[in-house]
């Protein structure tokens, strides 16, 4: 019995029935790692003694019949989560050697749940990508083809979960990096509403628009832990303080007179007819388990990737502002004065990718240019959360593919900044809109590369989304397909 | 709008950042390139639109003035690139 390629409700059952323990399955994982990780690097750190210990308190746990659905189970986290003692990186040499002196609330949830933390995955670097090439460290590779890219950000949390090398991860997602990989690496990724799960201790990249939430091999795993993270948290003033429902008690009700709308917007000429194809077949399926397919419109959808790529980096612009070089991160040494300290640490620590957006939100915000940029694209946002209200009065969830291809090449796209935003297309206007959304496997191309199923959802209402993608997750067929490696 | 060599220069001033040469050649057509795309925006008649910051209603959050244990000294300075007698030790300012 291979304890890795359980999902983590199977691994709960048998833990609870004690037909094993957790230092067995950890040790599975930790040898899994092991073994595939010279081929995959979905990992920045990994913390073996740590996890050891936690899968022994663990297993104390449940030796006394104690324990929440996570206990004992071997996770592991985005770089991008604060760990308290164990180094923190975002992916950026800007933080190579920072270790946090204390947890993110998230990592907290997970640690007080029992959950083991095997180590942090890799990332592009402050969460600024979609293919995971702008690490600082190393790329990850795609699990299902070793010469493409694993998507992104979080491709070190969908290519970990997808190599088996942890049972689930926490990724982050700012304008499709949970749902994005997820897709990319034929596994489930979960984007809560915004301000449904904590973001204190989760290193910001753009604070109006980063959400947690995490990646998993079954649609039940991500209710699981979405379970164990949402509420609210008294150090995330933008965490919404309303009660959170019972994830699992709703997920295998019936989806039959389910509204799934189809926005027209999502299908156009020209894209990907592998993609296309497997995205239509999906709602056949759908529609087979009783729901009804509407059609609607979300007129400003070809605005979104322009609103993003101006909000998003205005945010950074300013919330890396923080690396001076004074309290903690790089500082270069041969320095001259306080400014120039400043400017040769944040040269010399942030990479092309972090460097770019930084100029572009600094100049969006800068004199003369706030109206016509920044004030412009927060109106136009305002536009498109309106298009999902008006289509949310008549359906429950939307669907739509989760990105224009399959994982495309290494280095395909890496000389042409603006062709790899327009990977983002699918997932940029539900991080504007604050909505919940999921990516769900759906298929795969001739070439055998994995194809996701987006579905979207009214604001806290991830109890339709997570019910719509496990239906749909049990009928589809390829729940349990995984990559040889 | 367009953005020149002056302005990237400008910019990477306010931004602090010390580019190079070929940085500052680099990201003046890239950007050049992607304030073209986003142009599109000037389509759209947005008169008269709230500008939206964020999606929740975001209130004042209060909480009682109580007082509670903080990062220690120690644990703050745990990072820390230079440091001096339990203070941040940063380069001189005053010339």
């Amino acid at each position: 019995m291979d304890l890795t390629t359980l999902t983590i409700k199977e691994l709960s059952e048998k833990l609870r029935k004690k037909e094993t323990s957790s230092v067995e399955a950890t040790k599975a994982y930790l040898k899994r790692i092991e073994a595939v990780e010279g081929k995959v690097h979905a990992f920045v750190t990994v913390t073996p003694d740590e996890a050891l210990s936690m899968a022994e308190a663990a297993d104390k746990r449940l030796a006394a019949g104690q324990g929440a659905p996570l206990t004992g189970i071997p996770i592991a986290l985005k770089d991008i989560f604060c760990t308290r003692g164990v180094r923190t990186t975002c992916s950026s040499k800007m933080l190579e050697g920072f270790v946090p002196p204390y947890d993110a609330t998230i990592a907290r949830k997970l640690k007080e749940a029992g959950a083991v933390i095997l180590g942090k995955n890799n990332m592009d670097e402050f969460a600024m990508g979609s293919s995971t090439e702008n690490s600082a460290f190393h790329k990850t590779l795609n699990p299902w083809a070793l010469d493409r890219v694993p998507g992104g950000s979080s491709g070190g949390s969908a290519a970990a979960v997808a190599a088996l090398e942890c049972a689930a991860s926490m990724g982050t997602d700012t304008g499709g990096s949970i749902r994005q990989p997820a897709s990319c690496c034929g596994v489930v990724g979960l984007k809560p509403t915004y301000g449904r799960v904590s973001r204190f201790g989760m290193i910001a990249f753009a604070s109006s628009l980063d959400q947690a939430g995490p990646l998993t091999r079954s649609v039940e795993d991500a209710a699981i832990i979405l379970q164990a993270i949402a509420g609210h948290d008294p150090s995330d003033s933008t965490s919404i303080d309303t009660p959170v429902p019972d994830y699992l008690a709703s997920l295998n009700k019936s989806v039959k007179g389910l509204k799934i709308g189809i926005p027209r917007e999502y299908f156009i000429e020209g894209m990907d007819p592998e993609v296309e194809g497997s995205i239509r077949k999906a709602l056949d399926v759908l529609k087979s388990l009783g729901a009804e397919l509407v059609e609607v419109t979300l007129p400003h959808t070809q605005y979104a990737v322009a609103v993003y790529y101006l909000v998003a980096t205005a945010e950074a612009s300013s919330n890396l502002a923080r690396y001076d070089g004074v309290k903690y991160g790089l500082r270069t040494k041969e320095a001259g004065g306080l400014l120039d300290m400043y400017k040769r640490t944040r040269d010399a620590g942030f990479g092309d990718e972090v460097k770019r957006r930084i100029m572009l939100g600094t100049y969006s915000l800068s004199a003369g240019y706030y109206d016509a940029y920044y004030k412009k694209a927060s109106q136009v946002r305002t536009l498109i959360k309106n298009d999902f209200d008006e289509a949310f009065k008549s359906c429950d969830v939307i669907a739509t593919p989760t990105a224009p291809s399959a994982a495309f090449k290494i280095g395909e796209r890496v000389e042409d900044p603006l062709t790899m935003y327009l990977s983002d297309i699918f997932t940029i206007s539900c991080n504007l809109a604050g909505i919940p959304g999921i990516s769900v496997p759906a298929g795969f191309t001739k070439e055998n590369l994995p194809i996701g199923l987006q579905l979207l959802g009214k604001s806290m209402d991830e109890e339709t989304v997570l019910r719509a993608a496990h239906a749909y997750e049990l009928s589809g067929g390829w729940l349990g397909r995984r990559p040889t490696l | 709008m367009s953005i020149d060599k002056k302005d990237v220069l400008k910019v990477a001033n306010l931004a602090r950042l010390a580019l190079t040469d070929s940085e500052i050649e680099l990201y003046t057509s890239q950007l050049q390139r992607i304030l073209g795309y986003v142009e599109k925006l000037s389509e759209l008649d947005t008169t008269g639109v709230e500008p939206t910051t964020y999606t929740v209603p975001l209130k004042t959050a209060f909480r009682e003035d109580r007082v509670k244990e903080s990062l220690s000294r120690e644990d703050a300075l745990w990072n820390a690139p230079d440091e001096d007698r339990g203070c941040f030790k940063v380069p001189q300012i005053i010339e």
